[in-house]
């Protein structure tokens, strides 16, 4: 659980997102693409459920990659080379069906673009052909994009600024190369993992040209082994826990308003902590 | 015949605003006092009340002797944990019914029958101050034999406790960062304080037991893994923590909590303290607890308190589809729950959840009648047609049933469960389908008490015992 490695992959406030990679052999041992572990980053935190997004059987290690999007991803990212998260427990989550499908499309979209890339690599590595479209604000605020585009028969990258790719978003890119083969779609599946509202977008698109879609959500979760419901989404109509069940479903039947609804139900409680963390730093530098 | 004695207790308006035990200790003289009124009957029935037939009547007398002593090994001799069991035990419905001062044919305990509960825990923490070890008798030929156990909640630990005693290397592997299972995130600590719990655990690392935390089984070993690392036989001790959820419209709005994530949040997480502790629990200013068991009153008692240290005038309502006799709950949980100011609603049941933007506003309700008794012997709740009617609420919790852990049996088809989900065993041996790897607690009984899941976890241990020996 000793941190081992350490790198800022993003640091242009407000975003900031970074790299760890942490000595885990176990759980390294059996982790599977799709799957994620809880970390809480000191006594006193939080249990926080992340993608591994790499894990090295031989040196014994996973990498995790995480935005600094609240008080407790705030924590985890403040601790450095050398120290030891204080609980790390993994793998969990059902695994991706890794197969081939034939050609598939990756759709990844700011920090989501972490939780594309292990699948991905284990898509493209049994033979699949990958077209992946992943995108961010800027230029300057993609993360793994030279890894992904070493995996990908095809790939784009839109930024909302233009600053480089395209000019827009990953669901134009999607719209266009979907309405290019109208109603004879040449993929097989799509793969999409990003902010709630681009997962949705990706869903209406693809449903209208009956393009299987798989989402991984990163729903709020306590214990994160099915035993508190805090997880739950409705899929299909029926009531689903994303950290046993899932994460991964068929995006053309989740409930995605109700996943918005809940992942922001501590949005007040989030807001007060940082505030008061803000006010501590700046005591500090006072001092 | 003398009052009963009951012992001290924090006052309600005291007690919601903070999270400290509420029932006292006896003190020395109470206890005796207490001990004093049992009858000493020729033929006792209370120890036929208890799910591991603790002597009752000798450790009873023992301490009218004064030897406290000797009256805590009595009981240590089939209960490993008298501190938790004094505390949490339904004793109402086990011992002290099936005492003689026990009206015939009643539900539950008369106010008369021996504190036997008290008692036991009085002579539990006396264990715990004095630090009265329990004679162990490890055999050699067992040293080499190692034994894997799955969950370390009561199951778990009184069977690593047992097997270890005897000389037995046992591992405990615990999904959660915390050892206890629901002793730890489930029962709240001002019935059981989390002191009392850590010395069991230590007493248990004493013994030579290595608990490793963090460690799912099903995930990160399968049973097959735990035979290749050379362990001769399993224990699974899995618990059941899956909440039930009632599968009525917005029952996926925020705020709306099943009271396994509520506790989880406040007890194991520490909610109550945030933002020093970062785990946040919404709490509202209405909050309404469904359910009638002990996990709806501990769920309804946290939620006042909550309440209390947000500055909000207590209001928590628990709705009840049958009546008050009906609740399967520890009496003495639902007579605090009253005197803290928790209301109830019998006869009532939620039939919608309705909000705005998302968040639960208010409870759509019924109310219902008893119809026949159902399989459980208690009357079935029938809804009145036409009876609705709106609780306003900005918070439910959902304390309507546990069902087994699913983690392990998922990737585990050769262990047989019944039509719950349960763990099927031998009721002698607890073995499962597979040779070697028996079960105990919650995961075999369903939802059942902290004695009884030991009760099941000692007769596991037994027979591991005798397994090894082959």
């Amino acid at each position: 659980m000793k941190i081992i490695d350490k790198k800022e992959l993003i640091r242009k406030d407000p975003l900031r997102i970074t790299q760890l990679r942490i000595i885990a052999p176990l759980i390294a041992q059996k982790a599977r693409p799709g799957q994620f572990v809880v970390v809480i980053p000191t006594a006193t935190g939080e249990r926080i459920p992340l993608t591994i997004v790499e894990s090295d059987k031989e040196t014994g290690t996973i990498t995790l990659i995480f935005q600094h999007a609240g008080y407790s991803t705030g924590k985890l990212g403040e601790l450095g080379i050398g120290e030891t998260v204080f609980s790390l427990a993994g793998p969990l989550g059902t695994p991706t069906q890794i197969k081939k499908f034939g050609r598939i499309l990756i759709i990844g979209g700011g920090v989501g673009i972490a939780e594309v890339y292990p699948v991905t690599r284990a898509l493209k590595h049994i033979g699949n052909q990958i077209t992946t479209i992943i995108g961010a604000r800027s230029q300057d605020l993609f993360i793994l994009r030279k890894e992904l585009q070493g995996l990908s028969d095809e790939f784009f990258a839109t930024t909302d600024d233009g600053s480089t790719g395209e000019k827009g978003l990953v669901t134009d890119v999607l719209l266009r190369l979907l309405e290019k083969n109208h109603n004879n779609t040449p993929y097989h599946l799509a793969y999409a993992v990003g902010p709630v509202a681009m997962m949705k977008k990706v869903t209406e698109i693809t449903e209208r040209y009956s393009l299987k879609t798989i989402v991984s959500l990163n729903a709020l979760m306590v214990d994160a082994t099915g035993m508190c419901g805090c997880c739950r989404v409705t899929v299909d109509k029926e009531t689903k826990f994303a950290c046993i069940d899932g994460p991964e479903f068929d995006a053309h039947l989740v409930d995605w308003d109700e996943l918005f609804q809940r992942s922001k139900m501590y949005e007040k409680k989030e807001k007060h902590i940082c505030n008061l963390q803000r006010i501590a730093d700046s005591g500090k530098r006072i001092e | 015949m003398k009052e009963t004695i009951h012992p001290q207790e924090i006052a309600p308006q005291q007690r919601i605003k903070d999270f400290n035990e509420v029932v006292g200790l006896y003190t020395e003289e109470e206890a005796l006092a207490e001990a004093a009124r049992c009858l000493q009957c020729k033929n006792p029935t209370c120890s036929e009340g208890c799910p591991v037939g603790i002597d009752i009547k000798k450790f009873i007398f023992q301490i009218t002797r004064k030897e406290y002593a000797q009256a805590y090994l009595t009981i240590r001799q089939k209960n490993n944990f008298p501190s938790i069991c004094g505390r949490v035990c339904p004793a109402e419905y086990q011992c002290r019914r099936a005492c003689v001062l026990t009206k015939k044919g009643e539900p539950f305990a008369s106010k008369n029958a021996i504190n036997i509960h008290f008692l036991e825990r009085f002579l539990g923490d006396y264990g715990i101050k004095n630090t009265i070890d329990v004679p162990i008798r490890q055999q050699e030929h067992l040293k080499r034999c190692k034994v894997a156990v799955v969950g370390s909640g009561p199951a778990g630990l009184c069977c690593a406790g047992e097997l270890a005693r005897q000389g037995v290397q046992v591992t405990v592997f615990e999904s959660l960062h915390r050892a206890g299972g629901v002793l730890c995130y489930g029962i709240p600590p001002f019935r059981l304080p989390v002191d009392i719990l850590d010395v069991e655990i230590e007493y248990i690392k004493k013994l030579g037991v290595e608990i490793i935390t963090d460690s799912i089984i099903g995930q990160i070993k399968t049973i097959p893994d735990l035979w290749d690392e050379g362990y001769s036989a399993i224990f699974l001790g899995l618990g059941a923590g899956v909440p039930t959820f009632l599968g009525i419209p917005g029952e996926n709005l925020c705020n709306v909590y099943s009271a396994n994530e509520f506790l989880t949040r406040v007890n194991l997480m520490n909610a109550y303290k945030f933002p020093h502790y970062a785990t946040p629990v919404n709490i509202g200013k209405q909050m309404v607890v469904i359910g009638g068991g002990n996990t709806a009153m501990d769920a309804a008692r946290v939620a006042l308190r909550l309440q209390s240290i947000a500055g909000y005038a207590p209001s928590v309502k628990i709705l009840y589809r049958r009546t008050e006799i009906e609740m399967p709950a520890r009496r003495l949980e639902i007579h605090h729950a009253r005197e803290e100011g928790i209301q109830f609603e019998f006869l009532t049941q939620p039939v919608a959840f309705k909000g705005s933007q998302g968040y639960i506003e208010k409870a759509i309700c019924q109310r219902c009648e008893l119809g026949v008794p159902d399989s459980s012997g208690r009357r079935r709740p029938l809804a009145i047609a036409g009876s609705e009617f709106e609780i306003p609420c900005e918070g439910a919790i959902l304390a309507v049933g546990l069902k087994a852990n699913q983690v392990l049996l998922r990737v585990t088809p050769e262990l047989s469960t019944d039509t719950h989900g349960d763990i099927t065993v031998d009721p002698d041996s607890m073995q499962t389908s597979i040779p070697g790897v028996y079960a105990g607690g919650d995961i075999v009984g369903g939802e059942g008490t902290v004695i009884e899941a030991m009760g099941m976890a000692k007769k596991a241990a037994r027979a591991i015992l005798e397994y090894l020996k082959k």
